[in-house]
């Protein structure tokens, strides 16, 4: 049928050649040409590509923690086999005017698959062989498993035998009975012999599979052990949100960057850290929405970037208050611009009245004026004696009278607030500024405002002129200000030094000045500024600044952030569809999230849980506070009162416990349980015999004494993370004197006279802290390798789960495309197993006792007035009456019957119901929807849950959790909004009320993503199908933030704030290593002569999601292959360093042995190593240590800030991952060696 | 006339965020198997770069896709008597260093390692000799410029432009380029195999290599230029991207075009005279090539194509999908997306919209005035940090002019939209100066940002 006649223009090589496969086979038509050959679909040859693709099932699933994508992927399975995966396509749509969600994933998650069946699958339970051998030998001693248990961690030489193998291999196979016997064991040992807070979980980001979390959160909760935070211990918590909003995070879903008609990524390299998202960013260009990049590299968004901004790193700040000094003078000084300052009136502090404090020959700004201080003489306002008055901010009406707005937090609370409790000016025009006011006595006073720009970061004063008048008899001025005098905007008349132009390099806020510091032309930074700020102004608030890690983790990152947020709030760009922050790094939304906190702390059984803050826990108990010399008021401002002299950073924190301002668990020396017995012996309460003990000093907090006898955390178990190869900052520290085994740390202690005033120093520096790490996971990572027990996890195809997020607005399932395979278990049925065995042994040994719980003053409850003008009063050092709950922790007594742990786990308890289930203020009456959950789940028959819903299943933990949230239970929403109703007296119901009937259900989760309902869970609304943005309902319905002020806060009194200088937004350098450490200066060799210091950051990982799929084969063959650290060309070529060459990373806290990557995207004195590059993948040993080279985090430490650990006032007071101490870890600074490119394992 | 049909794609460089997302889904659908470790159908380079197999761009080198020689189109690797001499001799290919050697790890001493002095480690092995192995170079070592000093100036695209490129941190671009097999009208693989092993599906034009038939000559890996031809060691026959034709047959896009998170591939058919390829791959200019290539293709909307087409046995179904076609519309009618190394002169079916890149920094560090106003945008084009001339030696044999034409209507379109985006009237006179009317740049602004799944595919 082929026909090979020649054509002109063919000189017949082409068919020569074809004519020679003719010769070899027949088939196919040949084109007239003789150059190609058609056929019509071999079909019998290419079978094999038929059956390649054909499949038995297709399942629903996604990827759980680690990641904040929340992506609904298709699991394909054949022959009962996972074969691969990809995205689901079926997202309700956004609007037929924008682009949709579909296919959400990434490289990553599209790799996962490789995991189910990989050589790294931990398939069976493994112990340390060491341990097991002494255990089974005990056991056969002693019979009970919790005597076997306590025979070894009892015995000094065994217990530092086991200890010290730990991270060396040696693991064995054990069975699931004997692990759970010997874990449980381990268990109720600490209990019985210290106490249940000596018991800690760690487990991250519940969002991405809140069943698994819950499973294990639930459990601790229960037995009263401790659950670590993850928020803020990752550094992706950003404390400028509480801050300023009073909201630990809030941000705009993905799909709502469309909305943005100006978008800046600024530390956020969105298609790396956003993969499903980033798609957004890009075809918003189309827009014509202008995109820029700031990075201190040519990043991966750069190449989207209409302009890439190369800052400096860690001066972000600077940069934003050059932009906020460009915005001030000519939207708000030169030429107001109407949209922005009525925005700033209604929802911003800025008009707000701050009293200024005479010091010296000068003024500071001090607290904010309150409605306690208005009265005179011969006068007394209304509202001065009021409920609450010293927590409601005044205003100043243009006649220069003193103004109470409604809205404050004053109204929050209390009867007399009902009604008032919003941001309703009713009429008054507050005044912006003293010089709006028309009256005459107002002056000028010459103010000290702190700066830190100095090339050292020392502290300085600043001292400029605001405009002031006499409010009862103290001088007041606006925040508005005190910020331009800050940001260095000048107004006739103002005394003080002012800089004269934006060239003024001097001029502390000048686009010029913000160049010395950041490197970006000041040209530019005035540019972008003003395309910033009429952008939000021509388009109605619609600029949007995306922000992340790398903005966020530096130890200063709530300054750069404040910077950023004044940027968008004066624009009036929050609360607006497509205006505002987004914030994007580990930020996690549980979106059904009151069903969620009750299942997962066990809410329903007792109350409160025991929940910790992981920075400050892991300071204490890895024995970094040991190695820091510095006081506190090192960090402090030059215009600050002293309150830190002469205290370590320990010492901040061991105030802040017993303050009451943050949780530390362990809490107080000796066993918990042992003091509520005495106290019962005593016949008096287990409040009055523990603070009588802790006033004589007989019992101590454990922040005071961490290397006390006993106190520190016993056992702990860590699930859904790899602590110790990815978060665990002072990595080598961990190993040291948390777990007592090999590492590479090289740094002193504190020298003697560096060492702190108060808390206790221990000579003999105690290894080996933990007696059990017991971690459950599905692969092999630095954590299973130093843990005692392994227990084999089912991965995220062989469970169910629910995942939510709050880069869209859909809650969507696990479930399992096969079963556990080997002997997997999934988390819900390990800890199930793990609570029975618990309970069992509990008979003997516990039986009922009382704990209680020595709890924080928290957020978004009357707690948060403990502290008036956020006045630091220590009782320990004779400055107030220790009252519990007022001048320190709260004390909460709870009966715990331990051998019913296991009953009330797999049961729904009374408290739902019963006390309510409060969020954020509001609660939420479930009645009706427990009943509903027990035709559900199944009523429990017998024991501590009869007659009450099962949760038995992972299955009914997903239901519980979807009725009893307001996002997904429409119901519970609606009666959540007549609550606020009630306090603020605005509408709110009609965000919900059309679909109070609607209840999603874990089966609408399989079928397809579940878009979530309107709830006062959250600030933002999905009413009508709109796109997510926080703050939209505060906006639009005039809905106080969770502020002192009710508005959103540019200024901030509280004192510790104020002894940081940091009231305003403030720019502060990078931390300087060579002060604090000791370390060489970048750009020098290291202390022996060899190497160059640079600086070292630890961005996220194209081929991982933090430590998960770095160890992934198909990560792997795309990337380096191992561990590497990017440098510039310059840097290498000083060092003689090639790429792919062999090289070591030392500084006085370990050591890293990596390959290099050489790149002109890389600036000068920089280099990246991307994080969580596991030590488990082709890790030599190190040259500098001798032993094996180390994690991104064996070269950082913790360093907390003490403003992060103060509380008790306001939206400064903890919540758990609300508030508290970062694990920042961006202001390390590392000595880059090449090393013998021979390399040993 | 003699009407075929084609399913094409087209890739939106400019959306690409280089994440690789279609890397892998695809080489977990189709090559995660012995024999194809060092396979990846569909990669993706950052360019500039060396690509996979590096250096593949250097025909004088590899010897890849047609020549005119004498006004005869010709294998560039030579003709019949050469390849009777080469077939029981070594083609000239790539070797496994220059895709990769494949490895993997010890995994399992990480839970079977006896207690020890340190901690276990798992250490990388080669697939191919199963020893332990230094890893040096993979199919993705240059991502995101790694090794810029010393690999990119490798890049033969960048050896081949006269501008002076300078990798120095201030100046610095990249791109991404996924590709996976053109299906070309004119396949070099298929006339280079000598058991006529490779063919054209007739029907669709998605070319394969028939699995019964190779004879692992491997003469196909030398004769196509794009090295999308691979050697599974394990069968000794050669394989390649089947334009996922399982899926395709039921109505489902590929793999990496459903996976891909950037939105950014396209999916339609397209029809083209297939009497007209011979001599549209003849032009005596390689710049010629891309306007001649048009030209082969057939407007569906045209009633004598329709009725050749029907003629020709292609369904009703099919002629309605080649009108609403995505890909039709961005070659065709708004002319934004161009081909792959026309030069080769197979015709390449995959087709790209190049990047625009970041511009406004070039411009207005001197200007202070609107960065987004049309003129400033305009006039960046030609400052762009990705050179245009780079860009034009991929896609247009070096003709810069229609790859500025391109950066400007996509530049037009932000600008005219912008307008809108701010609710202020759009001017018309912005599009009109890179000849489009409002309504072509609103439909193309709905198919390239909006991008609704029935749309691209």
């Amino acid at each position: 049928m082929s026909t090979t006649a020649k054509k002109p223009g063919s000189n017949g090589s082409g068919d020569a050649v074809l004519k020679m496969g003719r010769f070899f086979t027949r088939r196919g038509e040949i084109s007239d040409d003789g150059r190609t050959i058609t056929r019509e679909g071999g079909r019998g040859a290419d079978s094999f590509y038929r059956d390649r693709w054909s499949h038995d099932k297709v399942v629903r699933s996604t990827h759980g923690v680690n990641c904040t994508g929340s992506c609904s992927w298709k699991v394909y399975v054949k022959d009962g086999i996972i074969t691969w995966e990809a995205q689901q396509t079926d997202y309700p749509t956004v609007g037929d005017d924008r682009p949709e969600y579909e296919p959400r994933g990434c490289p990553r998650g599209a790799a996962f698959s490789w995991y189910t069946y990989s050589p790294t699958r931990v398939r069976y339970p493994y112990a340390r062989g060491v341990l097991l051998e002494m255990y089974r030998e005990a056991k056969e001693h002693f019979g009970d498993p919790v005597e076997a248990w306590a025979s070894i961690v009892e015995d000094p030489e065994k217990a530092a035998r086991y200890k010290r193998a730990r991270g060396k291999g040696g693991l064995v196979r054990t069975s699931w009975e004997e692990a759970v016997e010997l874990a449980a064991a381990a268990h109720v040992y600490t209990v019985k012999k210290f106490g249940p807070d000596r018991l800690a979980g760690f487990t991250p980001i519940p969002a991405m599979s809140m069943a698994s979390y819950a499973a294990g959160s639930r459990f601790y909760s229960l037995v009263g052990g401790t659950m670590l935070s993850f928020y803020d211990w990752y550094a992706d918590l950003p404390p400028a949100s509480p801050q300023v909003f009073g909201d630990q995070t809030d941000v705009p879903e993905s799909a709502d960057w469309w909305d943005a008609a100006y978008l800046m990524m600024w530390g956020s390299n969105v298609p790396v850290t956003r993969t499903p998202d980033a798609h957004f960013m890009a075809e918003v260009r189309y827009r014509g929405t202008k995109v820029v990049t700031v990075s201190p590299d040519f990043a991966d968004n750069a190449k989207f970037a209409d302009e890439w901004v190369a800052i400096h790193p860690g001066t972000d700040a600077a940069l934003a208050i050059g932009m906020g000094h460009v915005i001030l003078k000519e939207f708000f000084v030169d030429t107001a611009t109407p949209q922005f300052v009525d925005y700033c009136k209604t929802y911003t502090d800025l008009p707000f009245l701050v009293t200024l404090e005479r010091r010296g020959d000068s003024f500071v700004p001090g607290k904010f004026l309150v409605a306690a201080d208005l009265r005179d003489d011969d006068w007394t306002h209304p509202e001065a004696d009021s409920l609450n008055a010293e927590f409601k901010t005044v205003v100043l009406a243009p006649d220069g009278g003193p103004v109470v707005p409604n809205g404050s937090m004053g109204y929050r609370y209390g009867e007399e607030g009902k009604g008032r409790w919003n941001l309703d000016l009713e009429g008054v025009d507050p005044a912006m500024s003293m010089l709006d006011v028309a009256a005459g006595d107002t002056y000028a006073v010459e103010i000290d405002l702190p700066r830190f720009d100095a090339p050292d970061g020392e502290a300085g004063v600043l001292r400029r002129g605001v405009p002031v008048r006499e409010v009862a008899g103290k001088p007041v001025c606006t925040v508005y200000d005190l910020l331009l005098a800050s940001y260095g905007v000048h107004r006739d008349g103002m005394p003080g030094d002012w800089p004269q132009s934006y060239d003024d390099p001097d001029g502390v806020g000048t686009p010029e000045w913000q160049q010395s510091l950041t490197s970006v032309p000041a040209a530019q930074c005035i540019r972008i500024a003003r395309e910033f700020a009429a952008t939000a102004r021509d388009s109605g608030g619609r600029a949007m600044i995306l922000m992340g890690a790398g903005t966020n983790h530096w130890f200063h990152s709530d300054t750069i952030y404040r910077t950023f947020l004044t940027l968008t709030t004066i624009t009036g760009c929050q609360g607006k569809n497509g205006g505002g922050w987004a914030h994007y790094v580990g930020q996690e939304k549980v979106r059904p999230h009151t069903g969620f906190s009750q299942m997962a702390f066990a809410l329903d059984w007792q109350r409160p849980a025991r929940q910790n803050i992981s920075a400050a826990f892991f300071y204490l108990h890895t024995g970094q506070w040991r190695y820091d010399s510095h006081s506190a008021d090192s960090m402090a401002a030059a215009t600050g009162k002293g309150l830190f002299a002469g205290l370590s950073p320990a010492d901040m924190l061991a105030s802040s416990a017993r303050m009451g301002w943050m949780p530390s668990y362990p809490t107080i020396s000796g066993n918990i349980l042992d003091h509520c017995d005495a106290a019962a012996a005593e016949g008096i309460t287990p409040q009055e015999y523990v603070l009588r003990e802790l006033k004589n000093g007989n019992i101590r907090f454990v922040a005071e004494d961490p290397d006390g006898e006993g106190n520190c955390p016993k056992v702990m178990t860590v699930w859904r993370s790899n602590l110790l190869g990815s978060s665990s900052k002072g990595n080598e520290y961990f190993n040291k004197i948390l777990l007592g085994t090999d590492h590479s740390l090289r740094a002193d202690v504190a020298p003697e006279g560096h060492r702190g005033s108060e808390v206790l120093w221990n000579d003999e520096l105690p290894e080996g802290k933990l007696d059990l790490l017991l971690t459950l996971d599905f692969r092999m990572t630095s954590t299973t390798l130093y843990s005692d027990l392994v227990l084999p996890a089912a991965t995220w195809y062989e469970k169910y789960d629910l995942s939510s997020t709050d880069m869209h607005p859909y809650v969507h399932s696990f479930n399992p495309a096969i079963n556990p395979p080997w002997q997997t278990r999934t988390d819900y049925a390990a800890f199930s197993a793990l609570a029975e065995k618990f309970s069992e042994l509990a008979r003997v040994h516990l039986g009922t006792r009382t704990d209680m719980i020595i709890a924080p003053l928290q957020h978004d409850t009357p707690d948060e007035l403990a502290y008036p003008r956020g006045v630091a009063k220590d009782w320990r050092r004779g400055e107030c009456e220790a009252i519990p709950g007022k001048t320190m922790p709260k004390m909460i007594p709870i009966e715990r019957d331990y051998t019913l742990v296991a009953q009330k786990w797999s049961s729904i308890g009374p408290l739902a119901a019963k006390l309510g289930m409060p969020t954020k203020g509001v609660v939420f009456d479930p009645t009706p929807d427990i009943e509903k959950l027990r035709q559900h789940n199944g009523i429990v028959r017998g024991g501590a849950g009869a007659g009450q819903p099962s949760l038995a299943r992972d299955r009914d933990m997903c239901e519980a959790i979807l009725h009893l949230s307001g996002t997904t239970n429409g119901r519970l929403a609606t009666e959540g909004w007549k609550q606020v109703e009630a306090r603020t007296g605005k509408h709110f119901t009609d965000l919900s009320e059309g679909e109070a009937g609607k209840q999603i259900t874990f089966k609408d989760t399989q079928l397809a993503p579940q878009p979530v309902i309107t709830s006062p869970e959250w600030s933002g609304s999905e009413h009508g199908g709109r796109r997510y943005s926080p703050f939209v309902v505060n906006v639009e319905r005039l809905k106080p933030w969770h502020t002192l002020t009710g508005r959103q806060q540019c200024y901030i009194d509280h004192d510790w704030l104020q002894e940081m200088g940091e009231s305003l937004p403030v720019y502060r350098p990078p931390l300087n290593m060579t002060q604090l450490y000791g370390e060489p200066e970048i750009g020098q060799p290291g202390a022996d002569g060899v190497g160059l210091t640079v600086r070292y950051l630890t961005p996220h990982n194209k081929w991982s999601i933090h430590s998960e799929y770095q160890d992934n084969l198909l990560m792997l063959s795309l990337a380096r292959g191992g561990q590497a650290i990017w440098m510039s060309v310059q840097d290498a070529a000083k060092l003689g360093i090639n790429d792919n060459d062999w090289i070591e990373a030392v500084n006085r806290n370990g050591v890293v042995a990596s390959r290099a990557i050489v790149s002109s995207r890389m600036p000068e004195g920089l280099v990246y190593m991307h994080h969580a590059q596991d030590r488990t993948v082709d890790v030599p040993i190190a040259e500098a240590s001798g032993k094996r080279g180390g994690i991104h985090n064996s070269i950082t430490r913790i360093l907390f800030k003490p403003s992060h650990v103060a509380g008790g006032y306001a939206q400064i007071s903890w919540a758990f991952n609300y508030y508290g101490p970062t694990g920042n870890q961006r202001d390390e600074v590392t000595v880059i060696r090449r090393r013998s490119q021979e390399v040993t394992y | 006339m003699r009407v075929m049909a084609q399913m094409a794609m087209v890739m939106n460089l400019d959306k690409c965020i280089g994440c690789h997302t279609c890397s892998v889904t695809c080489k977990q659908a189709w090559t995660n198997r012995t024999g194809t470790e060092y396979v990846w159908w569909n990669n993706v380079e950052t360019r500039p770069g060396q690509g996979y197999p590096r250096t593949y761009e250097d025909q004088e080198r590899w010897q890849g896709g047609w020549v005119v020689k004498n006004g005869k189109l010709t294998l560039r690797a030579g003709g019949r008597l050469k390849k009777l001499l080469q077939i029981f001799a070594n083609p000239v290919m790539p070797s496994m260093d220059d895709y990769y050697e494949p490895w993997t790890y010890d995994y399992d001493t990480l839970i079977s390692a006896p207690l020890g002095e340190h901690t276990p480690v798992a250490r990388p092995y080669s697939l191919i000799s199963g020893k332990p192995m230094n890893i040096k170079w993979s199919a993705n070592w240059d991502d995101n410029l790694g090794g810029s000093p010393t690999l990119t100036r490798e890049d033969p695209i960048l050896r081949k432009i006269n501008e002076d490129v300078k990798l120095e941190f201030e100046k610095t671009f990249m791109f991404y380029l996924p590709r996976i097999c053109e299906h070309c009208l004119n396949p070099s693989c298929a006339a280079s195999c000598p058991s006529g092993a490779i063919y054209k599906r007739s029907e669709d034009g998605i070319v394969l290599v028939d699995q019964d038939a190779c004879r692992g000559w491997r003469q196909c890996i030398t004769g196509c230029p794009y090295k999308k031809v691979y050697f599974n060691h394990r069968t000794g026959k050669a394989e390649k991207c089947t334009f996922c034709f399982p899926r395709i047959e039921v109505g489902i896009p590929t793999v990496c075009s459903e996976t891909c998170v950037g939105r950014l591939r396209y999916i339609g058919l397209v029809l083209y005279d297939a009497d007209k390829v011979l001599a549209a791959a003849s032009q005596t200019n390689d710049r010629d090539l891309y306007q001649a290539q048009r030209d082969c293709f057939l407007d569906p909307s045209d009633p004598d194509v329709q009725r050749a087409a029907i003629a020709a046995g292609v369904p009703e179904d099919w002629l309605e999908a080649a009108q609403r076609s995505p890909v039709w519309a961005l070659i065709n009618k708004y002319e934004v997306a161009l081909p792959l190394h026309p030069e080769y002169r197979t015709m390449p079916m995959v087709w790209y919209i190049p990047p625009l890149s970041p511009i406004v920094d070039q411009v207005t560090r001197t200007s202070a005035g609107d960065a987004e106003a049309h003129e400033v945008l305009f006039a960046a084009i030609d400052s762009l940090r990705i050179p245009t001339s780079y860009l034009a030696e991929l896609f247009t044999a070096g003709d810069v002019p229609v790859v500025e034409a391109v950066l400007k209507k996509l530049a037009a379109m932000r600008s005219y939209m912008r307008d809108i985006n701010l609710g202020r009237d759009p001017r018309a006179e912005i599009v009109e100066s890179v000849g489009m009317s409002e309504e072509d740049v609103y439909d193309m602004y709905r198919l390239l940002a909006l991008a609704k799944y029935d749309e691209r595919y």
